[in-house]
């Protein structure tokens, strides 16, 4: 059984839910930002119209304020003015002003006349009714002081920082000065400051009154930064926007705080400014005061309602991640169900179990071809095996049969060695090795009569049960013809003659036939077609015996054979063999050769007989790697001289 | 030196066995502004017990505009307070027999502030332009004035820097532990800023130091170097303890309703640090310099003519290690 993890329906759904799982995020992704962006820009808008208004109407109230000293700086500035003429003056702008809170004018030193340091009426409300002081003494020398300072050095009007007004009951105000001048001798001279006080307090409810979802709020600072209106009563007038950057260690902050100061406006991403979350902020200059106006949008509170969404899409998302690794698995386990018991039914089948029944299916698509598929090949397969066996079986029984005919054919051979222990004059010794189960060498050796010794070594064309047929005939032909005083190539044309009779499958063999005397050591011979033999004197010295004429024998009747001779002396060994031993070859098909055998059999030359045919054939059977293609037979005679009467 | 204090305490110890002897003495004391870590040291050794330590019981009255350092020690109403060294000399000359007890500062913080933008970088570009100073602190930047040949337009300058920033003057004068933090918390940032430390211009006026009537130090010298001691005692606790230091100023400042800010308070803390423990080891912490005594009698005599004494009938040595 398969593990759940490494099985195809586990491998698709992993692959199907992670392919959606990434679309889905991207998707996601995007439509978040585009969504982010959307809200963003819209709070922006939403930020500049919530401002727009407000900014109005602090204007509004400012410009009204301003218009008061201004107008009367006019007044001032046309000529002289009289004392009761300009309290009156200064009363009525008071009364008609419900936003002032005082006003008064400031003479330079001596500019109201030569005799008055300090000239400077003022009026303002305290509970209700109007009050009138005289302003300027040794403790309170009011040329130093920012309202009468600002507008004399910058020779404009100014609205002072706003500040808490210790006298007035604690209440934040703000001071607009109008410098005014008057003509001295021709030249412009400055002639002092005429101001107008306010309370901030509307200021401060205005603001606050812009409430931005659930904590968002409006800020409003001064001109040096400092807090004007914020909800966090402590940092009213007591601390700077830069102060609070300071204290945060928030750069951006501070380059935001300096923005404002500077009159600019923007929507700007704060990641600490509610001084303590993420959020964005909107601000706007109060121009003709240098303040500035701000708004704050919590991020979370802002983007409550995506976030709200987002929850709600991620959770749809995991539920439908879960729906569809599960429609998978169970899709891809009803397509990978039946291959798992086509997996079974072949395994089985693979045991050797051919009648195990494959899997029913009904379906018509790839599996189901498979299935039936399998089936049938369950099928041929059978029949195969079924045929195969047979086939086997009669292979077997000839196999068998062969073996027997090869140890019948092996038995004709004389297999005895030493072969005549009454014979001290020779030692023989003769292998034979066949390719195949049934052979075509022969060999065989027999004493003709007391004194004479005959060997016979052949090959017989063709190979298996023909050949091995045609050899048995051969030699029992060269036995009955090798009788007493027949000359060795008497032997050979008789031989050929019966071969030659009624031979309608053209075979013949290849015959080496030798008469040896063994009281004088002189080999009579001859050839019929076979591969020369080999003298092995005692001295050492070894060479192929020279050729005699002669034809293959059994092809055509009537051949002549020649006869040769040669004397063997005590100690001389000759050797015979078919082309097995000099044609086997080794992997690349290179043939043992004339020349090895020779230069081998002088190695071996002083071995025992037996010793030296068994290492030429561990020798042949190393070098073919056990490929034997042709049989292999060799025989090994040594003179020992005649026989000591 | 410890030896030498013990010994100078067994001399008190000698000649006043009947104050010393008593569990405590009551001494007021009044420093020249309202409450702010320009007096960190000795809010300090008052919460800290420094003072009843040292067999004082001290209240720190609050000072201010209401309240001038100088008239309060001159009418009597408080035993000692803090004075610069330049008002001191002049008071001295006016015939106020004051003495110093110990300098406080060894720097001088006074500094002139320019904006960059008015093309202002090197104490030469202060020729033509206008500069607002400080009604009563005038000594230094004149003699600066006149040291380089630079004719200034000077206007007074008030309490606040607002003229300042909003370009009503081309430079303004400025204390470095409190209007120049104000400056930055105004949105200037320092890089726009150029400054002028008259330290570094051969005119250093050590600033805060601890002044006695003379009649009041001759009763009882014991109490005003007890006093000295306690209170070198809260400096050294306040800058190795800056938070707690912090929070005992801003307690002092709400109580007097002053509106406090936390960061200029922990700027100033560390700003006076570098004033009230000088970088040169032979200076001793509270030592008046004869140099700058006769340097600041010097430079008043040639601005106004102001005759000072000599600086042992000044100056009584109560400084500690």
């Amino acid at each position: 059984m398969i593990k759940f993890k490494k099985s195809i329906a586990f491998k698709l759904a992993l692959v199907f839910s992670m392919s959606v799982l990434l679309i889905f995020f991207v998707i996601f992704g995007l439509y978040y930002r585009f969504t982010r962006r959307m809200i963003e820009k819209s709070t922006a808008e939403n930020a500049k119209n919530l401002t727009f208004g407000t900014v109005m109407r602090i204007e509004g109230i400012l410009r009204s304020v301003q218009q008061v000293p201004e107008n009367m700086a006019g007044t001032l500035e046309r000529g002289p003015v009289g004392k009761e003429h300009l309290l009156a003056l200064l009363k009525s702008a008071v009364e008609k002003n419900p936003e002032l809170y005082g006003c008064g004018v400031c003479f330079a030193p001596y500019a109201y006349d030569k005799k008055s340091l300090y000239f400077a009426p003022y009026y303002h409300r305290n509970k209700g009714a109007l009050s009138f002081s005289w302003l300027g003494s040794e403790n309170y020398r009011y040329f130093v002081f920012d309202w009468f300072q600002i507008p004399k050095e910058l020779g404009k009007p100014q609205w002072s920082e706003p500040y808490f007004d210790k006298g007035g009951g604690n209440i934040l105000m703000a001071t607009y000065s109008v410098p005014f001048y008057r003509k001295i001798n021709g030249r412009q001279t400055f002639a002092g400051v005429i101001y107008a006080d306010m309370s901030l307090q509307w200021l401060r409810e205005m603001v606050s009154a812009i409430k931005i979802l659930d904590t968002g709020y409006a800020f409003l600072v001064s001109r040096n930064g400092n807090f004007v209106t914020h909800p966090d009563e402590r940092l009213i007038m007591n601390e700077t926007i830069f102060g609070v950057a300071e204290e945060l260690g928030n750069k951006k902050l501070r380059e935001i705080g300096r923005d404002m100061i500077s009159g600019k406006r923007a929507f700007v991403h704060t990641p600490q400014l509610d001084f303590g979350k993420p959020g964005f902020m909107y601000y706007t200059p109060v121009t003709s005061a240098g303040w500035s106006l701000a708004v704050l949008f919590p991020r979370d509170e802002l983007l409550a309602d995506i976030a709200h969404l987002n929850r709600l899409v991620l959770l749809l998302g995991a539920a439908g991640m879960l729906l569809l690794f599960g429609v998978v698995v169970s899709e891809a386990r009803s397509i990978t169900g039946p291959l798992t018991g086509i997996a079974d039914a072949t395994a089985e089948i693979a045991s050797g179990n051919l009648d195990f029944k494959m899997p029913e299916t009904r379906s018509q698509d790839e599996v189901g071809m498979l299935s039936r598929a399998f089936s049938s090949m369950q099928q041929s397969l059978k029949s195969h095996i079924a045929r195969l066996t047979e086939t086997t079986a009669a292979k077997e029984r000839i196999e068998s049969e062969l073996n027997i005919a090869r140890e019948i054919q092996l038995s004709i051979l004389p297999k005895i060695f030493p072969p005549f222990p009454g014979m001290p004059e020779l030692d023989l010794f003769a292998v034979l090795k066949s390719a195949r189960e049934v052979g075509g060498d022969l060999y065989d050796f027999f004493a003709t009569d007391d004194d004479h010794f005959c060997l016979i070594i052949g090959d017989v064309s063709g190979k298996g049960v023909p050949a091995s047929l045609f050899m048995a005939v051969t030699k029992t032909l060269f036995k009955a013809t090798a009788v007493k005083d027949t000359p060795p190539e008497v032997v050979l044309e008789k031989v050929n003659n019966e071969l030659s009779q009624g031979n309608e499958k053209a075979m013949f063999v290849t015959a080496f036939l030798a008469i040896l005397n063994t009281k004088t050591g002189v080999m009579e011979f001859s050839n019929g077609g076979h591969n020369l033999p080999v003298v092995m004197r005692k001295d050492g010295s070894v060479q192929y015996l020279r050729k005699t004429g002669g034809m293959v024998v059994g092809a055509m009747e009537g051949m002549k054979f020649e006869r040769g001779a040669l004397t063997l002396a005590s100690g001389d060994r000759f050797f015979l063999y078919t082309d097995g031993v000099t044609e086997a070859m080794d992997e690349k098909k290179v043939l043992f050769s004339d020349e090895r055998l020779l230069r081998e059999l002088r190695l071996l030359g002083s071995l025992p007989v037996k010793e030296v045919l068994n290492r030429l054939l561990a020798m042949l059977v190393e070098y073919s790697r056990g490929d034997q293609s042709d049989d292999i037979t060799m025989m090994l005679l040594e003179y020992r001289g005649a026989k000591q009467v | 030196m410890r030896v030498l204090s013990i010994l100078l305490g067994c001399v008190c110890v000698g000649f006043f066995p009947a104050q010393a002897a008593a569990a405590t003495k009551k001494l007021s004391f009044i420093p020249l502004w309202s409450p702010q870590a320009q007096f960190a040291g000795y809010y300090v050794a008052l919460e800290k017990g420094f003072y009843r330590g040292q067999g004082l019981e001290v209240e720190i009255l609050n000072g201010g505009p209401e309240r001038p350092a100088d008239v309060w020690l001159e009418k009597g109403k408080a035993d000692i307070g803090t004075l610069w060294l330049s008002e001191a000399i002049k008071k001295r000359a006016q015939g106020v027999r004051l003495v110093n007890v110990a300098q406080i500062l060894q720097r001088s913080a006074l500094m002139l502030v320019a904006k960059k933008s008015s093309g202002i970088r090197t104490i030469a570009d202060l020729n033509g332009k206008t500069v607002a100073l400080w009604e009563s602190f005038q000594l230094q930047p004149l003699a600066l004035f006149r040291k380089y040949n630079l004719r200034v337009n000077v206007i007074p300058q008030a309490h606040s820097i607002n003229l300042f920033l909003r370009g009503g003057a081309d430079a303004a004068s400025a204390m470095l532990y409190n209007e120049y933090h104000t400056i930055i918390n105004a949105g200037l940032n320092p890089e726009e800023l150029t400054t002028f430390f008259f330290y570094d211009y051969g005119l250093n006026f050590p600033e805060d130091g601890l002044y006695m009537l003379e009649k009041n130090y001759s009763k009882d010298p014991a109490a005003a170097a007890a006093f000295v001691k306690a209170t070198f005692e809260g400096w050294r606790y306040a800058f190795k303890h800056k938070n707690e230091t912090i929070e005992i100023v801003l307690r002092r400042m709400r109580e007097a309703r002053i509106p406090a800010n936390r960061m200029h308070q922990k700027w100033m803390l560390e700003k006076m640090q570098d004033l009230v423990f000088p970088e040169d080891p032979a200076t001793r912490a509270g030592e008046l310099q004869r140099a700058d005594y006769e340097r600041v009698a010097s430079e008043l005599a040639k601005a106004g003519g102001w005759k000072s004494v000599d600086f042992g009938s000044f100056y009584r040595d109560c400084a500690v290690k």
